[in-house]
């Protein structure tokens, strides 16, 4: 511990229930977020991982239970609080989301030049320093309609730790990228975490990418978390439902099908 | 049977109404909100003055071309018609004033708007839409920064400035193509043409009427514009279909403001 008293969890999110008026996406979910490691978010398309961040930065409000950032409940800090509370964090979109009218150069410089009154000189000393983590350096100039998909989520992620965050957040990192460029984001998180000193959390449902750099992973299906534990024991698990998931199988606890009536039933219904 | 269901469709034709009806108010009652959130939101965009020169140049210059060929087209047109008739009463040299008056009360204002709201709103809206659906505002808000300071009010405070200057762009290229009509190609004296113009255009009554007229499409335009992007469905068909809606309902809107406005402004 340090000297200071800080919580050893960077975020909590505690009994936390989430919905939308007919249907609960989150029901009773406990998690922490302990601070320097890299913890993995998992689960199906749809289950509400994504929101899970959305959460945690305040863009929506929970229905039940609460997060907390650095000891500080979100949903109840006013609006300048949670700004306060975001310049802490880093998001990295899952399609990067760069401003398509600024260059990559000014993306990157894009969170100094609004929270900071650097001058340009440094600026333009940091910006290069975060271009060239990422190995985009050379591409300070482009458009980011000119980047492939893999260097424009390594724009997003120099851009998203433009300001040193505690706490960076990446929605499907992996999402539609090829192998190469998957490896070498899924290098950079797990170096940018380590070198920053901060506390990554990465939603994916990419098993093989977030097992080798995670330190913790959460499973969530049906709203709740289904399993936990670290990748090496989520692999050996025998929970029927993360078997199925780690292995990609096509059946299992999670149907195949779509609920419906029977087969018979759906094909006599025809003109009736 | 047949009467149940033509109860039946007769209930959902006035549900439909209805919901139509709800969403109108309620789309107004956004805008309206959007609109004051942008009137507070307005220090930035005068702070940092740069950023709303910025969309000045994405408004307005980039506007010039359409603005000139259409008033060009516009004068010329007003300057023929006008001969015509005006010759039968034997004061074609009046043709001038009509020319000057018909642009800078009416056809300045209310057609800069018209061009204004298919060329820029459009563009505003379509880049307003596709920056929700590509999630940057969305990022925007994440790394603390309000995105109605840093897109929409530079956006809107650009509008503001550019409608009118536009406006008066339209009616000076009007009456050169007014002018080009009647002087050298129908022999019109190019000295009663000027002379009867500045005998009987008022300062106050046209002129500046004309630009009250132009601020006030231009906040318009501008707002509807930025609204319906802002309000769009994040989906390539919620943009398509939010820019055709900035072009009817701003085209609606401009028509029935310059109505109230002139209904305020004619001296009876």
């Amino acid at each position: 511990m340090t000297q200071k008293s800080v919580t050893q969890n960077i975020v909590e999110i505690d009994n936390l229930s989430f919905g939308y008026k007919n249907r609960m996406l989150h029901q009773g979910i406990n998690m922490v977020f302990p601070r320097g490691k890299v913890v993995a978010i998992m689960g199906g398309s749809g289950c509400g991982k994504t929101t899970l961040l959305r959460l945690i930065g305040g863009q929506v409000t929970p229905s039940k239970g609460e997060v907390r950032v650095e000891g500080q409940v979100v949903h109840k800090q006013g609006r300048e609080g949670i700004f306060q509370l975001r310049r802490k964090m880093g998001m990295l979109f899952q399609h990067g989301a760069l401003f398509t009218d600024l260059s990559v150069y000014e993306n990157v410089a894009f969170p100094m030049r609004e929270h900071t009154n650097l001058p340009e000189s440094m600026i333009h000393d940091l910006v290069v320093m975060k271009l060239n983590a990422v190995g985009l350096r050379g591409a300070y100039k482009l458009k980011p309609t000119e980047l492939s998909g893999g260097m424009g989520r390594r724009v997003a992620l120099a851009r998203a730790v433009a300001l040193d965050p505690d706490i960076i957040m990446y929605d499907e990192p992996f999402a539609g990228l090829d192998p190469i460029s998957m490896g070498i984001i899924c290098n950079l998180i797990r170096i940018l975490n380590d070198a920053l000193g901060a506390t990554s959390i990465v939603v994916s449902h990419d098993v093989k990418e977030t097992f080798s750099i995670a330190d913790y992973v959460y499973f969530v299906a049906n709203g709740t978390i289904a399993a936990e534990g670290t990748p090496h024991d989520l692999t050996q698990s025998k929970l029927s439902f993360v078997h199925q998931f780690v292995h990609g199988e096509k059946d299992g606890p999670v149907p195949f099908h779509y609920p419906a009536p029977d087969y018979k039933t759906s094909l006599l219904e025809f003109g009736a | 049977m047949m009467q149940s269901a033509m109860m039946i469709g007769l209930v959902r034709y006035i549900t439909n109404i209805g919901h139509r009806f709800n969403e109108a108010i309620w789309r107004l009652g956004a805008g309206t909100r959007l609109f004051g959130l942008t009137l507070i939101s307005s220090g930035e965009s005068f702070k940092r003055f740069h950023l709303t020169i910025r969309e000045v140049y994405a408004t307005g210059v980039l506007s010039l071309v359409i603005i000139i060929v259409s008033a060009f087209f516009v004068g010329m047109v007003l300057g023929l018609q006008g001969y015509n008739t005006l010759q039968k009463y034997g004061s074609s040299e009046s043709i001038g004033v009509l020319v000057a008056l018909a642009l800078v009360r009416e056809l300045g204002p209310v057609v800069t708007a018209l061009l204004f709201a298919g060329r820029a709103g459009t563009a505003i809206t379509a880049e307003i839409g596709l920056m929700k659906a590509t999630e940057q505002l969305s990022a925007m808000e994440m790394m603390a920064v309000n995105p109605i300071a840093r897109v929409i009010a530079p956006r809107f405070w650009a509008g503001v400035i550019a409608m009118p200057i536009l406006a008066a762009l339209f009616s000076m290229v009007g009456i050169l193509g007014g002018y080009f009509v009647a002087v050298p190609m129908i022999g019109v004296d190019a000295g009663a043409f000027w002379s009867q113009m500045q005998a009987n255009v008022d300062w106050q009554f046209d002129i500046l009427n004309g630009v009250i007229k132009s601020i006030v499409f231009g906040v318009a335009c501008t707002m509807i514009a930025l609204f319906e992007g802002y309000d769009a469905p994040p989906t390539a068909e919620g943009v398509s279909r939010a820019t055709t809606r900035t072009v009817v309902t701003s085209s609606l809107t401009v028509l029935m403001l310059d109505f109230v406005l002139t209904s305020f402004m004619i001296k009876m």
